[in-house]
C-alpha cells in the first residue's frame, strides 16, 4: 500500500490516527508540505495540533498512518529518528540548560566525541556563519539564563540547524515575544525559507498565519478540516473553519461612560523574594464603567500587579478602593479581605490559581467564597447549596458539559475559564481584575468571554484587564496602559494609537511616560 | 481522584491485587529459606483471624494503626509528609501517663476523656514545632519530624530513667502502674461470650479509633477547614489566591495529625501496658505511613489497611512461634514487601488496570455526551470540548 511519494514534498502524512483511551486526538490526518515553504497549522486548543507534531517528532506512536519525508516512507519511533530525518523542533517551552552557555546548549546531545573542544570550535564557526546569513546573532558564550526569551528562542533554532535540520517545526513561537521580536523571528524564518528549508508553524494566531505562511492547514477536533493557500483565504474564513461556525472577530461595544473613581493606585512597589523590584512605582486610576487594559510582554510586572491588588503578594504604596485605603502589609491583607472589599479576580493562570484541578466543578464554584453564608450551614459546608449554585452558573454561562460532578481538569480551557468567570462575577464586585482572559481558550469561548467583560463594564463595574494579546487589549480596553520592566510606560486611548506604537512602548523604547 | 477507574476498583481492587502480588513474592522468599509457603500462609492467616485470641491481638494492633494512619492521612491531605508518628505517639503516651498518674480518677470513663485529651495535646504539641518551622522558616517537614522522633526517644529515656522512674522498681525504666480504677474494659469485659481471653489487649479504645475515622471523614469532606486543607494540598498558589493562609493550614493540619497519632496511646499505654514503658510505640508511627498510603488517605481505606497490617503483625508473631526458622527478620521482609507493593509499586498495577477499564468502558456509551479531546498542552490529559 506504500506508494512512493513525491520527492518535492518535504513532509507527507498519510492517514495519521491517534487515540488516547477513548479520546481520538488525531483522526485520519493527511497533509502535504512542499519543500521550501512555510506551512501553518492552525486550530483551537485541543484540536490535536500538538499531538500531530509529537507524532512527527517521535514522542508518540501513531495508531495508523505513515510519515513520508522527502517522498520516502520514514518510521519515526523516537526523537533521534526524527532528528536523523532532518526534523528540528522548537518547543513552546524551551528545552535549554539554563546555566550552560549558548554553545554548550547547541552541541548538547550532538557532541562529536568524548572531548568537547572540537565540537565547540565547530559550533562556534557555524554559529558565526548563521549569524551572518540570517541576522541571528547571539553571543556564543552567554549563559542562557542571562538571555531574553527572544534570544533563547534563537538558540533553539540554532540547535536545530546545528543538527542539520531541513524541516523546522515551531510550536506557538510568538507567545512570549514582543511584536518587534516576533517580526525579527519572521524575518529569520523567511531567510531560512529562501535557503530551501521547510517550516511548519503551529499557532492559534490568525494574523501570523496571514502574515507569513504560504499554505495553511486548519484542524478541528482531531481532524484536518482544510488545507488552503494563504493568499486565497481570509482570517474570517480561517476562524470559521477552526470553530465550525461564523465567528465575530471584533467586539461590539458602545463607548464607555466612566463614572466615579473605583480604584486608585499610587506609587505601588513590589520586591520579590530575590530582592528584585518587580513593580517600580505604579500609578493607576480606574473608574466605574470602564476597562483599563494593561498591555505588555509577559514578565514585566503584570502578574505582580494582579497579585498585589488581589491580596496575595506584599507591596508598598497606596491603594484606595472606593476612596478607602487598603492595608497592604497587615496580617489581614489577604485575598479574602480583598473579596470583601469588592475586588473579584480572574487570575492569569486558572489551572494553577483559579481552580483546584482535582476538585469537582461544584467544589470550585465556592472557591475563595467558601466563607460565604450561602455555602455554609453550622459546622459543615453546605455542599448541596454549592451544587445548586454550580448548576445555575453552568446554565447561565453555557459551560459544557453541564456536569457539576466533573473534575475541573476534565473541562476544556474555555469552559474552565467560564467557571472562574461565573464565580467571580457572581458576587457583584465593584472591580474585576482579569488576567489573560482568553489564554488557552477556544475561539468560540473567546467571543463569549469578551461579551461578558463588556457586559460587566456596561453595568458600571471597573475592570482591570491584563493581557499579552495586543489584539485583545485593543478590542476591549477604553484606555490602554503599557507596562515594561515594572513601570507604566504611558497611557493611550485605543482610538489614538496602533499596534506599532504600543509595540515600541512594550519594548521599553518610547512613550511619554519614559521620556518624562 | 482518578476518573479512569470506578471508585471500588481504586479503593478495593487495586490494593487487593497489590496484596496478592506481595504475598506471592513473600511465598518465594519463604520457599527460598526452605519452608513451605502454604503452611506459612495458613499459620499467618489462622494466627491472626482464625481465633478469638488472634482477633484480639489483630484488632489491638489495628487500633494503633488506625490512629497513626489517620494522622498521617490528614497531613497527606495538606500535602505534608508527617513521618514523626513515632515521636508524636510516644509523647501522647507521656501525656496519658501524666494525666493518669497525677490525678486519682474515680472511674475509667472520665479518665479516658482526660487521657485522650492529654494524649492529643502532647501529640499535637510534638507536631507543632516541626509544623511551625515548616510554615515560617520553610524547614522541610520530613526532615524535622524524623529528627523529632529521635529527640522524643531520647526525652522518653531520660524521663523514664530519671524522673518518672518508680522508686525501688527493678531497674527497668518505666512508670508505676496506673490505678485499677482507670483500667479500660477489654474485649473480655465487654463481649464475654465472644471467647476473648481475660488478658486480651483489645480494649474499648477500639471504638475511639472508629469514632476518629468518622471524625476525619467529616473534617476532610464536610467542613470548611477540610475544604481548605484539601485545596492547600492540591495547590498552594490556588490557596493563596482564595485567601487561605498557608501558615494556618500547615499548623492546623499538623496539629490535628499529631493529636490523632497521640491518641494511639489510649490504646497502647492506657489500654494495654497500663503504665508507660520505654518505646510504647513499637513502630506503629511508621506503619501508619504505609496504612495511610494504602488506604488512599480515606478513613475507610485507612481502617481496612490498618486491619490488614494488624493481621500481618499478629500473624507474623504467630509465625515466629509456630514455624522453626521463621525469624523476626523474615516477618519484617514480608511486611516490607506488603508496604512495597501497596505503597511504592502502586502504579505498576494501576496502569494496566486502568487500561483494562478504559477498553472495557469504550464499548458501553462513554459517560460524556461529546467525545473529549486532549488539550494541546498535555495530550494525555483528556479535556471535554464544547
Amino acid at each position: 500500500m506504500t506508494a512512493a511519494g513525491n520527492p518535492d514534498l518535504a513532509i507527507e502524512l498519510r492517514g495519521i490516527s491517534k487515540a488516547f483511551g477513548p479520546v481520538q486526538a488525531n483522526k485520519d490526518i493527511s497533509i502535504q508540505v512542499r519543500r521550501g515553504t512555510i506551512h501553518g497549522i492552525i486550530g483551537e486548543n485541543g484540536a490535536g495540533k500538538s499531538t500531530l507534531m509529537s507524532i512527527l517528532y517521535g514522542f508518540y506512536k501513531a495508531d495508523a498512518g505513515e510519515v513520508l519525508i522527502g517522498g520516502k516512507p520514514t518510521p519515526i519511533p523516537d526523537s533521534q529518528a526524527a532528528i536523523d530525518a532532518g526534523i528540528g523542533m522548537v518547543f513552546q517551552h524551551f528545552k535549554l540548560v539554563e546555566n550552560f552557555t549558548v554553545l554548550e546548549n547547541v552541541i548538547l546531545g550532538a557532541e562529536d566525541g568524548a572531548l568537547l573542544k572540537p565540537s565547540l570550535a565547530k559550533a562556534r564557526k557555524l554559529l558565526k556563519k548563521l549569524a551572518d546569513d540570517y541576522e541571528m546573532d547571539v553571543d556564543p558564550d552567554a549563559i542562557i539564563e542571562d538571555l531574553g526569551v527572544g534570544q533563547q528562542q534563537r538558540v533553539e533554532i540554532l540547535k536545530a540547524l546545528y543538527r542539520e535540520a531541513d524541516i523546522l517545526i515551531l510550536d506557538e513561537p510568538t507567545g512570549v515575544l514582543t511584536p518587534a521580536e516576533a517580526d525579527h523571528l519572521f524575518r529569520i524564518l523567511e531567510g531560512l525559507r529562501a535557503e530551501g528549508k521547510t517550516i511548519i508553524l503551529i499557532t492559534h494566531k490568525l494574523r501570523e498565519i496571514m502574515d507569513i505562511t504560504d499554505t495553511v492547514s486548519v484542524m478541528r477536533r482531531g481532524e484536518m478540516t482544510a488545507t488552503v493557500k494563504t493568499a486565497d483565504t481570509s482570517p474570517e474564513e480561517l476562524a470559521e473553519l477552526m470553530v465550525g461556525r461564523k465567528v465575530l472577530l471584533r467586539v461590539d461595544k458602545v463607548p464607555a461612560t466612566p463614572g466615579k473613581v473605583i480604584l486608585e493606585v499610587e506609587n505601588l512597589r513590589v520586591v520579590d523574594d530575590q530582592k528584585v523590584e518587580r513593580l517600580r512605582g505604579i500609578d493607576l486610576t480606574i473608574r466605574a464603567g470602564e476597562v483599563l487594559g494593561i498591555a505588555g510582554v509577559s514578565g514585566n510586572g503584570q502578574s505582580e500587579l494582579l497579585e498585589v491588588l488581589g491580596g496575595y503578594a506584599r507591596g508598598t504604596g497606596t491603594i484606595r478602593m472606593n476612596g478607602q485605603e487598603i492595608d497592604l502589609t497587615g496580617t489581614a491583607s489577604d485575598a479574602r479581605t480583598r473579596r470583601d472589599r469588592g475586588i473579584a479576580h480572574v487570575p492569569e493562570d486558572r489551572q494553577r490559581e483559579g481552580l483546584i484541578m482535582d476538585y469537582r466543578a461544584w467544589e470550585n464554584v465556592g472557591f475563595g467564597y467558601h466563607h460565604d453564608d450561602r455555602f455554609n450551614s453550622g459546622m459543615f459546608m453546605d455542599n448541596a447549596a454549592m451544587r445548586r449554585d454550580c448548576v445555575e452558573k453552568m446554565e447561565r454561562f453555557d459551560v459544557r458539559p453541564p456536569d457539576p460532578t466533573l473534575a475541573a481538569k476534565n473541562f476544556s480551557g474555555g469552559n474552565q475559564q467560564k467557571v472562574v468567570l461565573a464565580r467571580e462575577i457572581e458576587r457583584n464586585p465593584d472591580l474585576l481584575l482579569i488576567g489573560q482572559p482568553t489564554r488557552g481558550v477556544d475561539i468560540g469561548a473567546i467571543e463569549f468571554i469578551h461579551e461578558q467583560i463588556i457586559a460587566l463594564r456596561d453595568q458600571g463595574k471597573a475592570i482591570l484587564l491584563v493581557s499579552v494579546e495586543l489584539d485583545e487589549i485593543m478590542a476591549l480596553s477604553d484606555r490602554i496602559a503599557v507596562m515594561f520592566d515594572g513601570c507604566i510606560m504611558g497611557e493611550r486611548l485605543p482610538s489614538e494609537t496602533d499596534a506599532n506604537e504600543l509595540g515600541l512602548m512594550m519594548a521599553g523604547m518610547t512613550g511619554k511616560g519614559a521620556a518624562a | 481522584m482518578n476518573d479512569a477507574l470506578p471508585k471500588w476498583a481504586d479503593i478495593l481492587l487495586i490494593p487487593f491485587i497489590n496484596l496478592v502480588l506481595a504475598l506471592v513474592v513473600s511465598g518465594f522468599v519463604v520457599a527460598l529459606i526452605g519452608k513451605d509457603p502454604f503452611e506459612a500462609l495458613y499459620i499467618l492467616v489462622n494466627g491472626s483471624v482464625g481465633s478469638a485470641y488472634g482477633w484480639g491481638y489483630t484488632l489491638f494492633y489495628a487500633t494503633n494503626f488506625i490512629f497513626t494512619g489517620l494522622g498521617v492521612a490528614v497531613a497527606f491531605h495538606a500535602r505534608m509528609f508527617n513521618i514523626g508518628g513515632e515521636g508524636q505517639a510516644a509523647l501522647g503516651g507521656l501525656g496519658v501517663a501524666l494525666v493518669l498518674l497525677w490525678v486519682p480518677w474515680p472511674h475509667w470513663t472520665v479518665a479516658l476523656v482526660a487521657a485522650s485529651l492529654g494524649a492529643a495535646v502532647f501529640g499535637a504539641a510534638w507536631a507543632a514545632i516541626p509544623a511551625y518551622l515548616q510554615a515560617r522558616r520553610g524547614s522541610h517537614i520530613v526532615i524535622t519530624t524524623i529528627m523529632f522522633n529521635f529527640i522524643a526517644s531520647a526525652l522518653m529515656v531520660y524521663l523514664l530513667s530519671r524522673v518518672l522512674l518508680v522508686p525501688g522498681a527493678g531497674g527497668s525504666p518505666e512508670t508505676a502502674r496506673f490505678a485499677e480504677a482507670v483500667r479500660l474494659p477489654n474485649a473480655y469485659d465487654v463481649l464475654p461470650w465472644m471467647g476473648f481471653s481475660r488478658s486480651t489487649p483489645l480494649n474499648i479504645s477500639f471504638f475511639l479509633a472508629l469514632a476518629s475515622c468518622v471524625f476525619v471523614w467529616a473534617l476532610i469532606w464536610r467542613t470548611r477547614l477540610g475544604y481548605e486543607i484539601r485545596a492547600f494540598g492540591h495547590s498552594e498558589p490556588a490557596a493563596l489566591y482564595a485567601g487561605i493562609s498557608p501558615f494556618r493550614i500547615t499548623m492546623t493540619a499538623m496539629l490535628i495529625s499529631g493529636a490523632l497519632i497521640g491518641l494511639m496511646a489510649t490504646n497502647s499505654v492506657m489500654g494495654e501496658a497500663e503504665r508507660l514503658v520505654i518505646d510504647p510505640v513499637q513502630g506503629a508511627g511508621f506503619v501508619g505511613i504505609a496504612v495511610a498510603l494504602m488506604g488512599r488517605s480515606h478513613p475507610v481505606g485507612v481502617f481496612l489497611a490498618a486491619l490488614l497490617f494488624g493481621a500481618l503483625y499478629q500473624g507474623g508473631g504467630e509465625l515466629t512461634f509456630e514455624m522453626n526458622g521463621m525469624t523476626r527478620e523474615i516477618i519484617l521482609v514480608i511486611q516490607a514487601l506488603v508496604i512495597l507493593f501497596t505503597g511504592a509499586l502502586d502504579n505498576m498495577v494501576r496502569a494496566p488496570i486502568e487500561r483494562i477499564f478504559l477498553t472495557a468502558g469504550r464499548r458501553p456509551q462513554p459517560t460524556l455526551p461529546t467525545s473529549p479531546l486532549p488539550s494541546d498542552g498535555d495530550p494525555k490529559d483528556s479535556k471535554v470540548e464544547p
